[in-house]
This record gives structure tokens, sequence and C-alpha cells, in this order.
């Protein structure tokens, strides 16, 4: 089963294609509008800052044609960045427009709160919960998770905040401050974490896209 | 509860992963992937691979190997040894890396460390910094794995590079480094005290009670094992039951590594 990763130059693809690989899809790596509207599945990954993200991608010239791709109703992931640049917006370094498939703004992690301190960016694993209004994963690409338990790999400094609750699937507890972990709207899922690189609950992730 | 991530660190001169003790008298270990697959399979948090004899040559040459440790190991990897411009850290992302660890050339040219978090991210930029105690009580920087003194003090260097963009800090004693006689905890506690951003120790871990005294008297964010690894001293499954018991979160539910 085919998997089409948007490439617009951003990252380490690698880990991504291998990750397909191991879950039992064939990568597809792709540069051009019209490849992207061919997709069965589509990744968009984003690693850095929103900003030189959303830059590259428009001038990819795969901006339209992934908003066009999220309406066909097949499935469409983001990772990291590219799960912040579903979003309206992000604050980070000015205010930046998103794809605006998922209704909200990606805002930082406080560094200092009521909840007391925090080092920012956040680095490391942290066990997945459900968000408060989501009974379970079963039918989502978190299914076969065990929820507080399965843990997956974090690293950013920003934080996506969906305007309606109903969007989120997963959060985490960074010491106080709650990290939107998975969103999904319909056919589109963002996951802050990185699939790729954590391990084998994030291949489970992988082969649940694979087969979705 | 504080968050701690173990990693395991393979020293490599290409193509055998060796072992020092005080990054002198190697012995060679084998083939990195062998040991990085392992400790995967036992539920590492992360790899660092640092080519020691990179800066000899002037480039860094495990290239080859990320690319093959990262088809089937997805856990976030750090390259270091002999990295001295974006084109070499683009080239090493490529291969598969996720984060460089940049010490020789960060020294000579600060700026390198703002072009890197600029280009890529400061979460990929990791600072590695060789800590050797001094006379006055204080610790210098070093670069080449403990033989070039540097002139610059450990804690000024490491707020210096934090403040250039720095994303994390691999933070090695050379007096502790292969000794297995412990970690240097006033370093790591005099470190983690000046920067907000995540350090990595590294040097001296030879036993889980080593941990579990960084961990109580610093602030370090990560623990890096060789030896115990290495050598099958320790089991994985243990140190990360140790740091859980004392009261640190630890990744749980590291799953099985299908084939």
């Amino acid at each position: 089963m085919n998997v089409h990763i948007v490439d617009y130059g951003v990252g380490n693809l690698h880990s991504m294609v291998r990750a397909v690989e191991a879950s039992g899809g064939s990568p597809v790596l792709v540069t051009d509008a019209d490849a992207v509207l061919q997709a069965e599945k589509l990744i968009l990954p984003g690693v850095g800052a929103f900003e030189p993200c959303a830059r590259q991608l428009r001038a990819s010239g795969m901006w339209d044609a992934v908003k066009a791709y999220a309406q066909t109703g097949r499935p469409f992931v983001g990772v990291c960045v590219g799960m912040q640049l579903l979003f309206d917006e992000s604050l980070e370094f000015g205010r930046h427009e998103g794809l605006g498939l998922i209704g909200g703004q990606v805002a930082q992690i406080p560094s200092e709160d009521a909840a007391g301190a925090r080092k920012v960016p956040h680095i490391g694993w942290r066990p997945l919960a459900r968000a408060a209004q989501v009974k379970d994963w079963s039918g989502t690409l978190l299914e076969g998770l065990t929820p507080d338990r399965s843990s997956a790999y974090f690293v950013h400094s920003y934080s996506c905040v969906a305007a309606d609750d109903a969007d989120r699937l997963c959060d985490v507890d960074y010491l106080g401050f709650r990290v939107s972990a998975a969103v999904r709207r319909g056919n589109v899922s963002g996951f802050q974490f990185h699939p790729e690189k954590s391990g084998p609950v994030g291949l489970t992730i992988m082969r649940n896209l694979v087969r979705a | 509860m504080r968050n701690i991530r173990l990693i395991a660190r393979l020293d490599i001169k290409a193509p055998n992963l060796i072992k020092g003790v005080r990054l002198e008298g190697l012995r060679v270990m084998g083939d990195p992937k062998t040991f990085a697959l392992r400790y995967y399979e036992q539920g590492i948090d992360e790899i660092i691979y640092m080519d020691i004899v990179a800066s000899l040559y002037g480039r860094n040459s495990l290239g080859d190997l990320l690319s093959r440790t990262a088809s089937d190991v997805f856990v976030p990897i750090t390259v270091g040894g002999g990295i001295r411009s974006c084109e070499d850290v683009r080239a090493l992302l490529r291969a598969g890396a996720d984060k460089v660890a940049i010490n020789t050339a960060a020294v000579n040219r600060p700026e390198l460390i703002t072009e890197v978090a600029e280009r890529f991210g400061s979460q990929c930029m990791v600072l590695g910094v060789e800590a050797k105690r001094t006379d006055a009580g204080g610790w210098e920087a070093y670069t080449d794995n403990g033989r070039e003194r540097t002139g610059l003090d450990v804690i000024d260097w490491v707020r210096r590079g934090a403040e250039l963009g720095a994303g994390e800090v691999l933070l090695t004693s050379v007096d502790q480094e292969g000794t297995r006689r412990g970690f240097d905890v006033d370093l790591l506690n005099a470190v983690s005290e000046v920067t907000a951003v995540p350090i990595i120790a590294s040097g001296g871990m030879g036993a889980i009670e080593h941990m579990v005294e960084a961990l109580n008297g610093s602030a370090v964010d990560a623990i890096a094992m060789a030896d115990v690894l290495h050598y099958d001293r320790l089991d994985l499954a243990e140190v990360r039951q140790a740091a859980a018991d004392a009261g640190y979160q630890v990744r749980r539910d590291v799953g099985e590594v299908s084939a």
C-alpha cells in the first residue's frame, strides 16, 4: 500500500520512509502538486520552526494541493510541525497562517506558569493519554495503544491548541501543562510526537495508517 | 515529575565500536549497528554515535553506518565528531541522524551553533562539551577527546552556547569517562544550574547508584551510558526501573520489537 510523504525540503525523511517500510507500506516521496492530489495516503512531515516550514511548503507549489487533498476524505497525517501546519495559525516568531484544516492556533509552551517551571523545548518520552472527551481510540490511528502507558517521543517548543475540544484525540501532561499530542478531524490527523522515532509504539501507529 | 531519558553512547573508530579508558587505550568491540539494534530492542530512548577519530581526518565518516542503523532503529539518533559546517549537518541528517553534536568546530567558530540552529532547528543542535577539572576548582572545556585545551570555562561556554542556539548539551566529564566510578555530579549540578537547555550527563556510569546520584544531585535530563551496556554489566530494564523507583518519569511500555 502506497504512502506518500510530502518532500518540501524540510528535515530528515529517511526515518519516515523507513518507518513506512517497516510498517508494511511502500513510501513514495512527492514533490509536486499533481502527485499530492493522486496520493492514497499522505504524510506531511516538518521540523524546526513553523514559518520556514510554511514558507517552503508554499514555495514547493504544494500548499494548495495539500489543502485540496484534505478534502478528498483520504487519510492525511501531519507530524510535528506538519501537525502544527494543519491549524489556522502559529504565534511562533510573529503570526503566521497555517493550512486551516483544524481550527485553533499554535502557541509557545510556557516555561513557567501557575503549575511551576518547565524546560522548553519539551524533549523526551511521554505516556499518551486519551483526551477528556474521547472514550477509546478504536477506529483511530492510535488503535492498539494502551492509554497512559504507551509512550512516544516529543521534541517541540510550541504546542497546538484546538478551538474545538472534539478535535483533540490524545493529550500528554508536561509538568502541569496540557500538550495536545494528537488531533483528528475526519480524515485529517496530526501528531505532535514523532511516530517514526517512537519505537514499537510509533510503528503501531504507522501500521494503522498503512492499513487505514 | 521530572522526565529522564536513557541514552546509549557508542564511540566509534570506523568501522568499529570501541571503548577506552579516559578516552585513551581503545578496545575494539565490533559493529556499532549490532549494539545499537540490541539497545533499541531492550528499550533505549536514544542512541549517540560519536566518531572519535573524525577530527583527525577532518570529516565524519558515519554516514553509511547511520543509514544502516536508521533502517531498523526507530528512536532518535545523534551523531557527533568532525562536523564543521551546515553542509556536513545536512549530509548526516539525510543519512538518518536526528541531531548533531558539535564540539571542536563550535569552539573554533561559535557562530556555527547559530547557523545550524537557524537552518535545522535548535532541537537538532547539540553542543558537545568535554569538561576537565582545573586546579582552581572549576572546569575547562577540551576538544579532540580530551586532548586539546580551549581555555574556555565550561560554565561560561555552556551559557554562551545556549544563547547562540544550542538546543541540548552533551556534557562529558573527561576525568570520569571510562572509569566506571560515577559521574562528576558537581559538574552536572554547576552546569544544569546555569541553563534551561536540556543536559545529557556522560562519563562515569558504572553502577545503577551512579545514575541515581547524578539525578538527585543535579537537574540533568538524560543519562548516557557506554561500558555498562557494551559489556552487558547492567540490564537496561533494571536501570529504567531504578530511575522510576527514585521518583523519575521514564519511558513506559517500550513494547515488543517485531521483526
